[in-house]
């Protein structure tokens, strides 16, 4: 066994761990801080995928803000879980039927990390190999992401600018007109 | 929430938040070389500032950075991001082609990737902020 398969192996049984400790967690305070947990472990497996950049947004992003932003949103809400009055059945129904769903899904999926997948032969060449000519900068992601795909981002920035509309029409308004 | 911090947690924060304020513009500016860009110094920036509002108050960091303003920051990202956009297509060319912004391709790349990487930034950062600020607003 190689070092990147020890510590893949290491990483996912945590992140296992840490989903059975938060289907049995009932205060929404630890819920929001083993989901960060989970999101810095998801992080580190995006690093031995060598996915820098994706993992660097989900440190931040995913462990960081959203922890915080979760224990704002407690501290408005309660912190405890309202416990469901319904049948046990139905739930387990629903998602196993969705995760059989979505395992069927991945057989069509060609295999992990195999060169003649649509993906990599598509415009992926054209981005890899054309980018230091065309863009000129070293980083292929940012070339993609803010070149490229500058639309796609563009539409993304206009995602989280909606947001904060919105947390601010339901939220804003509330706070200047008087405190309860 | 409590507003009131401990000495120690106090003493630390005034080493940490300016290193962190200085690493999310390395992440901002770097972006093109390593691994990084708007999005996540825009968040790291966030984080400084709401690590500030915790340990200090929320009024503290409104002193510096109050909600009317940081609201105008949501909007002069994303205006600028696509102002870029309009600006490319006012020198002839299609919507967020840069290489029309100057007289050689790269160096308009270059340009044009450097401002919209800013205006994401600007927007990812202050609607952070603005999120914190109103939630913290909200419990009062």
């Amino acid at each position: 066994m190689d070092i990147a398969t020890i510590v893949n192996f290491s990483l996912l049984t945590l992140m296992i761990l840490i989903v059975v400790v938060l289907i049995r967690l009932q205060s929404l305070l630890a819920i929001a801080l083993s989901s960060g947990i989970y999101s810095l472990l998801s992080a580190g497996l995006f690093v031995t995928m060598d996915a820098v950049d994706v993992a660097f947004t989900e440190a931040a992003v995913g462990a960081g803000i959203t922890t915080v932003l979760l224990l704002g949103a407690i501290a408005v809400t309660g912190r405890k879980q309202t416990v469901s009055r319904h049948g046990r059945f139905l739930p387990l129904a629903v998602i196993t039927i969705t995760g059989a769903a979505l395992i069927y899904g991945t057989l069509d999926m060609p295999p992990f990390g195999d060169p003649g997948a649509p993906i990599h032969t598509h415009v992926a060449p054209h981005y890899l190999t054309q980018s230091a000519e065309e863009i000129g900068i070293p980083n292929v992601v940012t070339s993609v992401l803010a070149s490229y795909r500058g639309y796609d981002t563009l539409g993304e920035v206009i995602v989280i600018f909606t947001a904060a509309v919105g947390v601010l029409l339901l939220l804003g308004r509330t706070t200047g007109s008087g405190r309860k | 929430m409590d507003t009131s911090a401990g000495l120690i947690l106090r003493e630390v924060c005034k080493i940490i938040i300016p290193a962190v304020l200085l690493f999310a513009l390395y992440v901002q500016f770097h972006g093109e070389y390593g691994p990084g860009g708007g999005f996540q110094a825009g968040v790291i920036f966030a984080a400084a500032v709401i690590l500030y509002a915790l340990v200090y108050g929320r009024h503290k960091a409104q002193r510096i950075l109050p909600l009317a303003t940081v609201r105008v920051y949501i909007a002069a990202g994303v205006l600028l991001y696509s102002g870029v956009g309009v600006a490319t297509m006012l020198r002839g060319g299609t919507f967020l082609d840069y290489n029309v912004l100057l007289h050689s391709p790269q160096h308009a790349q270059h340009l044009g990737i450097f401002l919209i990487e800013l205006g994401v930034g600007i927007t990812v950062a202050a609607v952070m902020i603005t999120i914190f600020y109103v939630l913290d607003e909200f419990c009062e």
